[in-house]
């Protein structure tokens, strides 16, 4: 899908052939283009950056996780509970074509082609920190897009409070969903409205220079870098706007272990397990782990949608 | 009849040879890059893994006795009653070494907060006990009360699947074969208590009259 959109996106500027073949090449051109489209130069404040491309504002200075660790060590329990086999599995999912629905509490409820989408908005590269939940982390250079440029084309109505995304429910690709008891797919995430248009959020389509691998979460799904990673719902194919707080798949599943919120945070232990520390994926054998930051690091950005809030009651 | 001596040994040897097999493979996946993603974790699950497995074949020692009639089997249950001690020792090693490099601070920290540890630490304990006691000197000093003192394993191994159990997320399968099986060791301790008790008869239909 990504291959298509960027060939269609960059048939006016490039025709060789030859660069069609290469994805890497398209994608990175496709930036490029962004870059020369919008006239910025910006002053990189983040060395760890891919060459060719535009760094979103405000990342801090984080050096990437090896990608063939990023590509080999998901949790995508629609396919297994394994993590490393879900590499193999994934590839099984049609991305291509790929239809997002937005609606609910919206002006404008709209049903997008995701190479439309692609051709819309402008891709930037993120470099966050990813915590999981089970306590270990790795850093992603995400390719994607604010949520809250896509939401803006369904003009979301006043009384909408809460985001609700939606993974795909397809039983014949994603085994899990057949005969799993554990969750009730499809699988379901939720924000409040003020942390889904928050600059930070985006929707991801790629990282590594290159198109999002299937058991990343492709062809698009979210990234909420200062939540723990089972916030960040894959394959979406649903948006809604919502009035009240949706049901969120972790939270139904086991609703004293995992809250609605999920905000990283070492002071807030796991009924089972501590979230003080942190095992940063690529760090070398005999080296310690590393202390899990409130906010995942955010919180100068983020702490101000929270402070009235208990942390420890809202977790 | 060196050639016999040696075919009476070959179980003993293979036995032997059954507890350094999966730690040579660790150690092989260690050095040649082959843990995945994560290879701390990879290689501290795969040692606490092996550690329950050799707790459960020391389990089912007795009961493989009492079934088939054999004798002498009593070598066997404490080779891999060590070994298992022994995987739980480099499982623990690894926690404390390669995980977190003596950070104490940090690992203080980790165990107050992660319940999922203190059992881990239940278990472990009980095999200290057990290893320690478990030559000839030790059975000498206990006298008649190393068997009872030996019986905690049972409490270990239940410290040990709930350890287990306790630090997953999703998947509950593995544990859940290792629990049925543990409740068959059980069951068959539960059996003999009642047959040494004489209580056992009254299992048994009276009369077909």
């Amino acid at each position: 899908m990504l291959i298509k959109t960027q060939a269609s996106l960059l048939e006016c500027e490039i025709t060789d052939p030859e660069l069609f073949k290469q994805r890497r090449q398209i994608i990175k051109g496709l930036l490029a283009a962004g870059l020369i489209g919008k006239g910025i130069a910006r002053a990189e404040a983040n060395p760890n950056h891919l060459p060719g491309y535009k760094l979103a504002a405000n990342n801090p200075v984080l050096t990437p996780t090896p990608s063939d660790i990023v590509k080999n060590y998901t949790n995508y329990y629609e396919f297994t509970f394994n993590k490393e086999d879900s590499t193999r599995l994934a590839q099984a999912l049609p991305t291509d074509p790929w239809q997002v629905e937005i609606s609910g509490e919206v002006e404008n409820p709209i049903k997008l082609q995701l190479e439309d989408v692609l051709k819309q908005q402008s891709l930037q590269e993120y470099i966050y920190r990813f915590r999981c939940v089970e306590a270990w982390s790795m850093v992603v250079p995400w390719i994607g897009f604010p949520l809250a440029e896509l939401l803006k084309l369904a003009k979301p109505l006043s009384s909408a409070r809460f985001v609700q995304f939606t993974t795909v429910l397809n039983p014949k690709a994603m085994p899990n969903q057949l005969h799993s008891t554990m969750i009730d797919w499809p699988y379901r995430e939720g924000l409040r409205i003020d942390e889904a248009t928050h600059p930070l959020t985006i929707l991801a389509v790629g990282m590594y220079g290159d198109s999002l691998p299937k058991q990343n979460g492709a062809p698009l799904r979210l990234v909420v870098p200062w939540k723990y990673g089972f916030k960040s719902i894959k394959a979406i194919v649903k948006i809604e706007l919502v009035k009240k707080p949706p049901i969120t798949s972790w939270n139904q599943y086991a609703p004293n272990e995992y809250g609605f919120y999920a905000n990283v945070n070492p002071n807030v232990p796991h009924p089972r397990w501590s979230q003080a520390s942190e095992r940063l994926l690529g760090s070398s054998l005999f080296t310690s782990r590393r202390n899990t930051e409130l906010f995942n690091g955010y919180g100068d950005q983020v702490a101000s949608l929270y402070s009235d809030m208990d942390l420890r009651h809202f977790f | 009849m060196k050639r016999l001596l040696n075919l009476i040994n070959t179980p003993w040897r293979l036995a032997n040879f059954s507890c350094w097999l999966p730690l040579v493979l660790i150690i092989f996946d260690l050095v040649f890059n082959n843990l995945g993603a994560n290879p701390i974790q990879a290689l501290h699950i795969r040692l606490g893994d092996w550690s329950l497995r050799f707790l459960w074949i020391t389990l089912a020692i007795t009961p493989i006795q009492t079934i088939s009639g054999w004798r002498g089997m009593a070598d066997y249950r404490q080779l891999f009653g060590l070994c298992s001690f022994g995987y739980a020792s480099l499982h623990l090693l690894v926690y404390l070494w390669v995980d977190h490099a003596w950070a104490w601070r940090m690992i203080w920290d980790d165990i107050v907060e992660s319940s999922y540890i203190w059992y881990g630490i239940a278990c472990y304990l009980i095999l200290l006990v057990l290893a320690i006691s478990s030559p000839t000197y030790g059975k000498r000093k206990l006298g008649k009360n190393w068997k009872k003192v030996h019986r905690f394993i049972y409490p270990a191994s239940v410290f040990g699947i709930i350890h287990y159990f306790w630090q997953l997320k999703g998947n509950l399968a593995e544990p859940l074969f290792y629990s049925l099986i543990l409740a068959l060791f059980f069951l068959f301790r539960i059996l003999v208590w009642f047959k040494n008790k004489q209580l056992f008869y009254l299992m048994v239909p009276k009369g077909r009259s």
